[in-house]
């Protein structure tokens, strides 16, 4: 399923336990999940999907739920 | 012999002059080349199957405008559907529009800016990310002499040349880590279209300018940035090299 596959890159990404909330990870407010971090997330969500990004969806990229919707272009499942 | 069979490049403006000469060097060397190019009819599609066949090389083409981020990610996301790596991405298209201050127009100076500075900004963005996944790679942005040392009439070329170089030394710092080189190229006074049109007075003036006592090619160019390209270059990041044969402006 989408949402784990998704949730295990943020999990990966940012060193997250499983029982965090996800409706809780935001940009800017998450630990680790900064500029640079961003960056990190966004090629570990290409590499999953094997995809690549248009720029206005790395910038879109702001909370977990975002990251939803975002994928659902990009994933067939 | 340069070799760069297997690689993957992408180069803009590529239908013509220096970048059509390029496109040229990179795919007699080995490597897969995407061209990218407003132009968009049957002479350049011929070209571009020549240039497959002639070679042995994957030649595939992108119409679009560079100053539109849309044509950088339809040309990157080409090149990962098709073969999963990015390695080369030359940012040559460019536009000249000579006028004095005082005549200066602001559809000149957007017309100029859009496609000499956003197009290189919009394709080294879209491109960095998958030079990474592919493990490094070198941009290399076609600059000019007009952007290191100015000339008169060309304030607003000599600003976008300027800032190409700007954006080559920024990426080039924050791309290093990451194994992704960037250069300049700094182009004198080339026999290309852009000075095909050029007052025969000022031509001469110019042509007297070069030291070495001859108008510049699109290959002299081509060939600093297949060096720029190639694993010879390989320690070589943020620098700007002039291809001016010693011109004096």
């Amino acid at each position: 399923m989408n949402e784990e596959r998704i949730f295990n890159v943020f999990k990966s990404i940012f060193s997250l336990d499983e029982s965090v909330d996800r409706k809780s990870l935001i940009y800017n407010e998450s630990a680790g999940w900064d500029s640079i971090g961003h960056m990190t997330l966004v090629a570990g969500l290409e590499e999953e999907f094997d995809c690549m990004f248009d720029t206005d969806d790395i910038l879109d990229l702001s909370s977990f739920q975002k990251a939803l919707e975002i994928m659902g272009k990009y994933s067939s499942d | 012999m340069i070799s760069l069979d297997g690689r993957v490049a992408i180069v803009t403006g590529g239908s013509r002059g220096i970048g059509l000469a390029t496109v040229e060097s990179l795919a007699a060397s080995g490597a897969n080349v995407i061209i990218v190019s407003r132009s968009n009819n049957a002479s350049f599609a011929a070209l571009a199957k020549r240039l497959s066949e002639e070679f042995n090389v994957g030649i595939d083409t992108i119409f679009g405008d560079v100053g539109d981020p849309s044509t950088a990610t339809s040309a990157v996301q080409f090149a990962f559907k098709k073969y999963k790596r990015l390695d080369v991405l030359v940012n040559n298209a460019g536009i000249l529009d000579d006028a004095l201050i005082g005549m200066i127009s602001e559809e000149s100076i957007d017309n100029t800016l859009n496609t000499n500075v956003k197009g290189v900004i919009n394709f080294t963005q879209a491109a960095a990310r998958l030079m990474e996944r592919s493990g490094g790679g070198s941009i290399i942005n076609v600059a000019s002499i007009i952007g290191r040392y100015g000339n008169r009439g060309q304030v607003v070329y000599g600003a976008s040349k300027a800032a190409v170089i700007g954006a080559t030394l920024s990426s080039s710092k924050e791309l290093a880590g990451k194994n992704i080189r960037v250069n300049a190229v700094a182009p004198g006074y080339i026999a290309t279209d852009m000075i095909k049109n050029i007052d025969p007075a000022i031509d001469a003036i110019r042509r007297a300018s070069i030291g070495m006592g001859r108008v510049g090619l699109p290959q002299d160019v081509a060939n600093a940035n297949l060096f720029l390209a190639s694993d010879l270059s390989s320690y070589i990041t943020g620098q700007t090299i002039g291809v001016d044969g010693a011109m004096l402006v």
